[in-house]
């Protein structure tokens, strides 16, 4: 009996101790675990540059890093925004109130990212916006709570669009995506246009999203301008695309300026379709043997190579991640103070680093789609012509109107 | 340049042309709609997704057994429409004497199974069909370039359209139907198949979303989402012509067509909602639309 009392108290012992070291550990840690919220489109418009592989990306991060920090197990919850800002809002609002989420990351539509974070905000969370698009992210609508990370319009402007006037298209028609997103990009390529000696002749505003692009192309090709400039994204862009072959218009020449084309848009189109397009990218998976070894890890297990927001999930959940672990907790403040102290520089960024407006400027890179014949395979799709360098790639802080840059 | 409300008439007139080539899209699939409403009181919300299981056939048919374009034009539909057949038979018969909002809910509940099935499968980029060799190109109309295949789908919609009137509204066996709907007990008595004539139409309004899919296949990417957004729209077209009426919902989709095409010029910010403004005024001011009978 004394043997079986003796055991049992030492087991009751070891159990308390036990549990008081995981408390200590888990102190700073709230409920004594990392809740991660992953929120994007996963079955509209926009699944395939992020959606179920974004998440697989984001798994694929938490595994590396072993699965849980500071003794706090890393869970990841997920749900599909439908491309709607209600959705979106209503949904994070959810996680922080009911489930303790510390971070939402994915965040694809423009419209979705800027009402989310506003939620954020409002409950002091945190966001890392990887899939969206509209450089006011950073910019008007920046707030201590949310960071941006793989690109945004400013260096797609000035990347795609610089490179094409230099090459002399110096007439520009516009076909907009009618949304956030949209009217940023268009905003940027305008501003980047006429600085770089081109001209705005006309534009044109379409819903979000549309079937039928026939006749916005018949428009474009109306107005005589040297290059249409698709603002748009996904779907629309493929369609617009498709479209306007269908019309002849290159063949009447005119020229497409894609500015937001994701690997996938390529594949879908093939290259007969988009050959010489030239386009601005934060990463490509065969730019380097970093880049590709992650690739194939991804590959293997998707079946398809990752668009650059898909490699952006993983790179700044691995990043947040470290700079939990740094800091010892998972508060948001904290976190995100931690995250901008230290420089990220893994197979995805180079010379990355988080600045006071939220935005994560790293260096970009100016790609042109091949040739059937220049390919050799079904996912070699881009060649990289040229390095933009993060501190040239994205809108300066002196032009900034952020509301937490002192200008 | 003569100038119509301030756009220049080649412009004009393109645009036009380009409304009527998406109003015989609207019409085929309102056309299909009203059929399957008019004589079997069901509400098919599954409509999108049979169109999109269409091109989606004429795909995966060419990819894996090298079925062609024509063929596929005329295959599809079958295969489809059989498709078709089976769901009347063995789902939406059990439910046929409850109220409309079941039918609709069951068959919105499978047009979300499959096009979930095949977004885990195909992702949401879309395919590209190739258009067939003898309708590449394009006519130059003067006012436009108008691609040759973008004509041809004009032509093919319009006629199965015609088609699809005669039968129904000029055949005997259309009489049947017809009649087959307004007192099924009686036509039994006269010793004709109602339950067959029934199954037949849903495989038949299911093949003519179909053949529209196949007709669309090479225009835009085949997608699992390319039925969804077109579906609401073509609800719209049914809702102004008239629940059930064949001609309403020919000429009802021609004219929205039109009329989307003029806004996109003058407007396109409201493009995608001008067809459900017309839906509010229609109901409004006729409630049973443009060509519906009052009760």
């Amino acid at each position: 009996m004394t043997f079986m009392k003796k055991t049992l108290a030492a087991s009751i012992a070891i159990a308390a101790a036990s549990s008081l070291a995981m408390s200590t550990a888990q102190a700073d840690m709230s409920d004594g675990e990392v809740r991660i919220g992953y929120l994007a489109d996963m079955s509209g418009t926009y699944r395939d540059l992020a959606g179920p592989g974004g998440l697989t990306a984001m798994e694929m991060a938490v595994a590396d890093f072993g699965g849980s920090v500071n003794g706090a197990s890393i869970v990841i919850s997920s749900a599909d925004d439908r491309n709607s800002a209600d959705v979106g809002a209503n949904t994070v609002r959810g996680w922080i109130d009911q489930d303790n989420v510390d971070m939402v990351g994915g965040l694809v539509a423009s419209s979705v990212s800027i009402a989310v974070t506003k939620v954020l905000e409002e409950n002091n969370g945190l966001g890392i916006v990887s899939g969206s698009a509209a450089s006011s992210i950073t910019n008007e609508h920046c707030t201590p709570n949310h960071i941006h990370w793989v690109y945004d319009t400013y260096p797609l402007a000035n990347g795609t669009a610089k490179a094409v006037v230099e090459q002399g298209g110096d007439s520009w028609f516009m076909l907009t995506a009618d949304y956030a997103f949209g009217h940023a990009l268009e905003a940027d390529v305008t501003k980047v246009v006429e600085e770089s000696g081109g001209e705005i002749v006309g534009g044109v505003r379409h819903p979000f999203p549309t079937n039928d692009f026939s006749s916005y192309i018949l428009q474009a090709q109306g107005s005589g301008a040297k290059i249409i400039g698709l603002a748009n994204a996904g779907a629309d862009t493929v369609n617009a695309i498709t479209t306007a072959s269908q019309f002849g218009l290159t063949q009447s020449g005119q020229q497409l300026a894609g500015l937001l084309i994701f690997l996938n848009d390529v594949h879908a189109l093939g290259l007969e379709a988009t050959q010489n397009l030239l386009l601005t990218t934060g990463w490509y998976w065969d730019m380097d043997e970093q880049s590709r070894e992650w690739a194939q890890r991804y590959f293997d297990e998707v079946g398809r190579m990752p668009t650059m927001v898909q490699a952006g999930i993983y790179s700044s959940t691995m990043h947040y991640l470290k700079a939990v672990e740094a800091a010892g907790t998972d508060d948001p403040e904290t976190v995100r103070a931690q995250m901008a102290e230290m420089p990220i520089e893994d197979f995805f960024a180079r010379n990355g680093s988080i600045r006071e407006d939220g935005r994560m400027i790293h260096d970009m890179y100016l790609a042109q789609v091949k040739t059937p014949d220049e390919s050799t395979g079904e996912w070699d799709l881009y060649e990289i012509l040229s390095t933009i360098p993060a501190e040239e790639a994205y809108r300066p802080l002196s032009e900034s109107q952020c509301k937490l840059v002192q200008n | 340049m003569t100038m119509i409300f301030g756009v220049p008439m080649a412009v004009f007139m393109g645009q036009l042309t380009l409304g009527l080539v998406n109003g015989a899209f609207y019409a085929l699939l309102s056309l299909g709609l009203a059929v399957i409403f008019g004589l079997l009181k069901i509400v098919n919300f599954a409509h999108g997704a049979q169109y999109m299981l269409g091109a989606f056939a004429a795909l995966l048919g060419f990819r894996y057994l090298g079925i062609n374009y024509w063929l596929a034009l005329l295959l599809v539909p079958l295969v489809v429409g059989a498709f078709g057949v089976l769901l009347e038979r063995f789902l939406l018969r059990r439910i046929a004497h409850l109220d409309h909002l079941y039918g609709l809910l069951l068959t919105f509940g499978l047009a979300l199974i499959f096009e979930g099935t095949l977004v885990n499968f195909f992702g949401v980029s879309g395919a590209r069909y190739a258009t067939p060799e003898i309708l590449q190109g394009g006519l130059n109309l003067g006012f436009m370039f108008l691609p040759t295949y973008r004509a041809w789908v004009l032509v093919a919609a319009l006629a199965m359209c015609l088609f699809t009137w005669f039968m129904i509204e000029r055949t005997r066996l259309g009489a049947y139907l017809r009649a087959g709907t307004e007192n099924s007990q009686l036509m039994q008595a006269f010793g004709v198949n109602v339950p067959l004539l029934i199954t037949l139409t849903y495989g038949f309004g299911v093949g003519l979303a179909a053949f529209a899919g196949v007709l669309a296949a090479p225009l835009y990417p085949v997608s699992p989402t390319m039925g969804s957004s077109l579906l609401i729209v073509v609800f719209a077209v049914v809702v102004i012509g008239g629940m059930g009426s064949i001609l309403g919902a020919i000429i009802t989709g021609l004219s929205m067509g039109i009329i989307e095409g003029l806004t996109k010029v003058y407007y396109p910010e409201a493009s995608n909602t001008v067809i459900f403004l017309v839906m509010i005024l229609v109901l409004m001011l006729r409630p049973v639309g443009l060509f519906g009978k009052e009760a």
